[in-house]
């Protein structure tokens, strides 16, 4: 319970105060032993309203794919078959990308309060059907329901309102310059906040004037079709907003294809790369979001308790799997051992397993293939000496689970402080001064998000001065808004999502 | 023989604050418009270019905490160091073209590096700003240099193009590894003694003469090398160019000419956003 | 411990990030628990109530209703657990006594001159004497937030102290104010000050001043606790009053307490309610629990 470890005896009563306290027992309060469990409080999952089948959303409508494949998106909880979802070809694409084209013209000519007013519409209709798309995202992606409705669809939502409310402002964003749209964007978008990415990637397009050619993740492709949907339902013109699902070869077409102006992608490093190499010389626009291995570190004048929460929730949140996700800790060695025993107890509070369950802090590993690199991994960090935590828990039998993990004894060569592990695991190193944190946070070629906790006010933006990273949590983690740019320096990309800065990724000669 | 033999300058590269030979020994000559010689100046070798990105990454930590106002001093010094030696630049420019472009493109270089020089301490505010965050948080986003720089300065015009590039990679608190036109190694060689004489800490500037071709595919592979500006590269050379920045995901950019722009400047900068709680 | 190194002690307790607090409550909030836990919860949380009366209208009459309250507090229900104690002000104390003679129920009364704890040591020691005199089992002591603003620890602490041994055998309650301390970090300082001077319990407020107790700052004190706990081996008990009405507040809590310190403290020993309404609520819901109807205050005995 309370303490797990010996309790140094002694301390700081006052020795002329050891007067007989204990309590007279307390009347037969008749309540029996404590009975404390959490319900299975399981959100409905008919409330996804998912079909049977689903097509390419093409110039407004839905279409079969001439590539007259189908594919089987999974529920990751069951690993059961949950819809039937076209697979673009290049032909899909194709003309995907050529009713985006033929849209462009008069989307980036109408007028700017009608683009406001029609995305202020998407952002309300998606709020109206906010548990629908919640629960799609969970069944579909694995992710808690309570971080789908908490987290997810309420920024989903502001999100398009934020930037709805930037299209009829966009002369006033940026000095100087005159805003003009780049014309087709085609977005490729991950699979650990599938609406989420969505929005991040539509709405500043569609706000700036762009049409737009999304590619949904193979895994999680069912939120954007229904986005697109909704994308209809406000009165967007067919062909500004179409959806073309697949694997990784139709995001290779689309980021690709001759009549896109502008890519936008979100996912792995080493996807990123490649789609650098591949638009070499082509002249495009392109924004990367990439992968990243975030320090968190922890100073010894840190409010522990929170800073407690701060490290669990930056790297349990959707199960570790999160761009930005705080999968190395630094701690201050004074502090270490007391820090680790504080996070090992809290640990034994998560509660693991049904998505759905209102009461899970853990739901599932995305994919059979993410559970299989996660495991992998961490296969590796036994292998080099270090030393794992994990708290007992109960994993369901059918569907990728991955419990809570800690790594001591961790070394900055390993490979669970070098690689992106994407999943609910987290090493532990230590530091001793705050040039050795920065020196240790840095060295990485990733540069996403990093997290500082220490009460010294002047230690805090000395260290976000020097932390070589697109977004600094201080004395919080894990944090996002609209309003708020987030992206990376080095190899986790260039430009930003989000903010008044989001808009330069879809405007001419201001990025 | 009536007068005085004039002693001629050797024409040299700049690195770290320093104007050595090529490693390699190698020069390559300056040939003025009616077809003579006019100088050998020092053919940079990939060696060299690894000293000037060694030299940059030395010079960006006390570069980058300079506070914008004394960089803008400085970058207006260099300006001053300029206007100084104007005629030098034209009688050096006009040897490959005409006098009055010459002139016309010194006193731009003179008058666009002042207005680079003025944003030094200002830039932070137009190109930064806080986010009005849906809660309790302290939420500010602040352009900070992106690194060391690769400049590929374009041909012509050779001087403006080049501070053109310079000036906001500078102004931002970036450094800087240029490879200067073939065509007038001159400019770019006086362009450096300006520098070293305007309180431009050695390692901010780095200028290699030579050969883009041979050069700048050397400094899209480097590992070091944070961002490129490939305005002078030629349109086939890019393709190749950007597909080597790939392996560390530099960030690239092109400009058509060496116009006033802020979004120059904001180009080689990455945006963090800092966000702490409100609290009591 | 040295005198001395109280001020140091003091201010070295570690500190807290408001924002961060208040995030890790509201994320509390939405844990739902079972049924049967709900029904074993509603049910603990009578017995961990102190029920309270604190008005300068109350009679003798008035806390002798509340103490037949107290013993029975379903008339219908003989399964329904006493309360742990009905808490009055120091002039009431003998009337209560009496009337909870024999009763499983214990008799605390606030001491300390609450609730302003404005008045001299020696007046407020006397005070805490004579409750004990006239058959307090509990003494429910204010803290002097005067001292504490202005950064007198060593005197706070005496005046704990000195009530700590006045008190003798009773259970020893310490009143935090901690609506008038101004940040969590002073509320850990005060919780960590309390502990070490010898106080059984830690309790949030005296139900005067707003804020009262809320979810957040038990939580800080909890984690107080947690941690005195862990220093020093010694269980304090924690006590939020003032404000906590409904069932579904009181279960809200229940769950920070299991979350922070588990089972262990799931008992009227270590966590009390100081609460006058809040009792008839929680019966409510009891009743809706067994007959799935919602439940009409006309059907359930007020004080």
């Amino acid at each position: 319970m309370v303490a797990d470890r010996p309790i140094p005896v002694g301390g700081l009563l006052h020795e002329s105060l050891r007067v007989d306290t204990s309590l007279p027992v307390v009347p037969g309060a008749g309540v029996g032993v404590a009975r404390w469990e959490y319900e299975e409080s399981r959100e409905n999952p008919d409330l996804a309203r998912i079909r049977d089948r689903y097509g390419l959303w093409i110039g407004g409508r839905e279409e079969e794919p001439l590539s007259q494949k189908w594919f089987s998106s999974i529920e990751p909880a069951t690993e059961d078959h949950l819809a039937t979802v076209a697979e673009a070809g290049q032909a899909d694409v194709d003309r995907a990308v050529a009713a985006a084209r033929a849209a462009a013209p008069q989307w980036a000519g109408s007028s700017p309060v009608d683009r406001a007013k029609l995305l202020f519409r998407l952002a309300r209709l998606i709020q109206e059907c906010s548990r629908e798309l919640a629960v799609l995202d969970t069944r579909d992606g694995g992710k808690p329901i309570r971080e789908a409705r908490d987290v997810d669809l309420p920024l989903v939502a502001a999100h398009f309102f934020y930037y709805a409310g930037w299209a009829d402002k966009l002369e006033y964003a940026f000095p100087g310059a005159r805003p003009e749209p780049l014309g087709v964007a085609g977005q490729v978008i991950p699979w650990n906040f599938p609406l989420l990415m969505a929005a991040w990637k539509v709405a500043p397009a569609l706000a700036t004037g762009n049409t737009v050619v999304l590619k949904p993740a193979e895994t999680t492709p069912l939120s954007a079709l229904r986005l697109a949907e909704l994308a209809d339902q406000a009165g967007l013109p067919p062909g500004v907003l179409n959806v073309v699902p697949g694997p990784g070869a139709t995001g290779a077409q689309l980021v690709g294809h001759r009549g896109v102006d502008k890519v936008a992608f979100t996912g792995s490093t080493e996807v990123g790369k490649q789609i650098r190499r591949r638009l070499a010389g082509a002249g495009k626009y392109l924004t990367l979001e990439l992968g990243g291995k975030g320090a968190h570190i922890v100073f010894e004048d840190a409010p522990l308790d929170q800073a407690t929460e701060g490290v669990v929730n930056g790297i349990f949140f959707n199960q570790g799997q999160v761009c930005c996700a705080g999968s190395r800790l630094l701690v201050q060695e004074s502090i270490a051992p007391e820090f680790v025993d504080r996070l090992r107890r809290r640990l034994n509070t998560l509660r693991v397993g049904d998505p759905l369950d209102k009461n899970t802090d853990i739901g599932a590993i995305n994919s059979a293939t993410q559970l299989q690199k996660i495991t992998e991994l961490v296969e590796s960090g036994r292998q080099e000496g270090a030393v794992m935590h994990q708290p007992p828990c109960e994993l369901p039998e059918r569907g990728y689970w991955f419990p809570p993990t800690l790594f001591t004894e961790v070394s900055q060569s390993h490979r669970i402080a070098q690689e992106e592990i994407f999943g609910p695991v987290l090493s532990i190193l230590t530091f001793r001064t705050p040039e050795e944190a920065v020196e240790r946070a840095n060295n990485t070629p990733y540069g996403l998000a990093s997290g500082v906790w220490t009460t010294k006010g002047s230690r805090i933006l000395w260290m976000a001065d020097r932390l070589s990273s697109g977004v600094v949590w201080a004395n919080t983690y894990n944090k996002f808004d609209p309003a708020s740019p987030f992206g990376g320096m080095k190899e986790s990309g260039f430009g930003r999502e989000g903010g008044r800065h989001g808009l330069a990724a879809y405007l001419k000669g201001v990025g | 023989m009536g007068g005085r033999i004039g002693v001629q300058k050797t024409h040299k590269l700049f690195i770290g604050g320093n104007f050595p030979r090529s490693e390699s020994g190698r020069t390559f000559p300056f040939v003025s418009r009616d077809g003579a010689v006019v100088v050998q100046a020092a053919q940079a070798s990939r060696k060299d270019l690894r000293m000037a990105v060694r030299a940059a990454r030395r010079a960006l930590p006390g570069w980058k905490e300079r506070s914008g106002y004394n960089r803008g001093q400085i970058l207006y010094r260099i300006a001053e160091m300029i206007e100084d030696r104007a005629e030098t630049f034209v009688a050096q420019l006009a040897l490959a073209g005409s006098e009055s472009t010459a002139r016309r493109e010194v006193a731009d270089t003179i008058d666009l590096l002042i207005w680079y020089a003025g944003w030094c301490d200002k830039y932070v505010q137009v190109i930064g700003n806080m986010n009005p965050v849906a809660g309790p948080y302290f939420n500010i986003s602040t352009p900070e240099p992106v690194g060391v720089v690769g400049v590929i300065a374009p041909f012509e015009p050779a001087l403006l193009g080049l501070v053109g590039g310079l000036g906001p990679v500078m102004a931002s608190g970036n450094t800087a590894v240029a490879v200067a036109s073939p065509d007038q190694p001159m400019a770019a060689v006086a362009f450096a003694e300006c520098l070293a004489t305007a309180d431009v800490p050695g390692g901010v500037i780095n200028i290699l003469t030579g050969y883009p071709a041979e050069l700048a595919p050397w400094l899209a592979g480097h590992m070091d090398v944070n961002a490129l500006d490939l305005s002078g590269a030629s349109l086939d050379m890019t393709g190749s160019l950007e597909e080597a920045s790939a392996h560390n995901l530099k960030r690239t950019g092109r400009w058509a000419g060496p116009e006033r722009n802020l979004y120059r400047m904001a180009a080689f900068t990455e945006i963090k956003t800092v966000w702490h709680p409100k609290g009591r | 411990m040295s005198r001395q190194d109280l001020p140091s002690f003091v201010r070295s307790v570690g500190s807290t990030d408001e924002v961060m607090v208040h995030e890790r409550v509201s994320g509390l909030a939405t844990r739902s628990i079972k049924r049967q836990s709900k029904m074993w919860a509603l049910r603990t949380a009578i017995a961990m109530t102190d029920l309270t009366t604190l008005e300068g209208m109350d009679t003798v009459g008035k806390v002798r209703q509340l103490a037949y309250k107290a013993i029975r507090p379903d008339p219908l229900d003989s399964s329904i657990p006493s309360v742990a104690a009905v808490c009055v002000y120091p002039n009431l104390v003998g009337p209560v006594a009496e009337a909870l003679s024999g009763a499983p129920v214990r008799v605390a009364a606030v001491s300390t001159y609450f609730p302003s704890g404005q008045a001299p040591l020696d007046l407020k020691v006397d005070e805490t004497r004579r409750v004990v005199a006239d058959g307090a089992d509990e003494v429910d002591m204010v803290i002097d937030r005067g001292a504490f603003l202005a950064g007198d620890y060593v005197g706070v602490f005496e005046e704990i102290r000195q009530v700590r041994v006045a008190a003798g055998r009773a259970c020893l309650k310490v009143i935090l104010e901690t609506g008038e301390l101004g940040s969590y970090d002073n509320v850990r300082k005060a919780s960590m000050l309390a502990m070490a001077a010898g106080a059984d319990f830690i309790k949030t407020s005296t139900g005067k001043v707003r804020p009262a107790a809320t979810p957040a700052v038990t939580l800080v004190m909890l984690e107080a606790i947690r941690d005195f706990y862990a220093m020093t081996g010694r269980a304090v008990g924690m006590k939020p009053a003032g404000g906590i009405s409904t069932a579904k507040q009181a279960i809200r809590w229940l769950v920070v307490l299991n979350e922070t310190l588990g089972a262990d403290w799931m008992t009227p020993e270590r966590f009390r309610f100081g609460a006058s309404s809040l009792l008839n609520d929680l019966l409510m819901q009891i009743r809706w629990l067994q007959t799935g109807r919602y439940q009409s205050a006309d059907y359930f005995t007020r004080a």
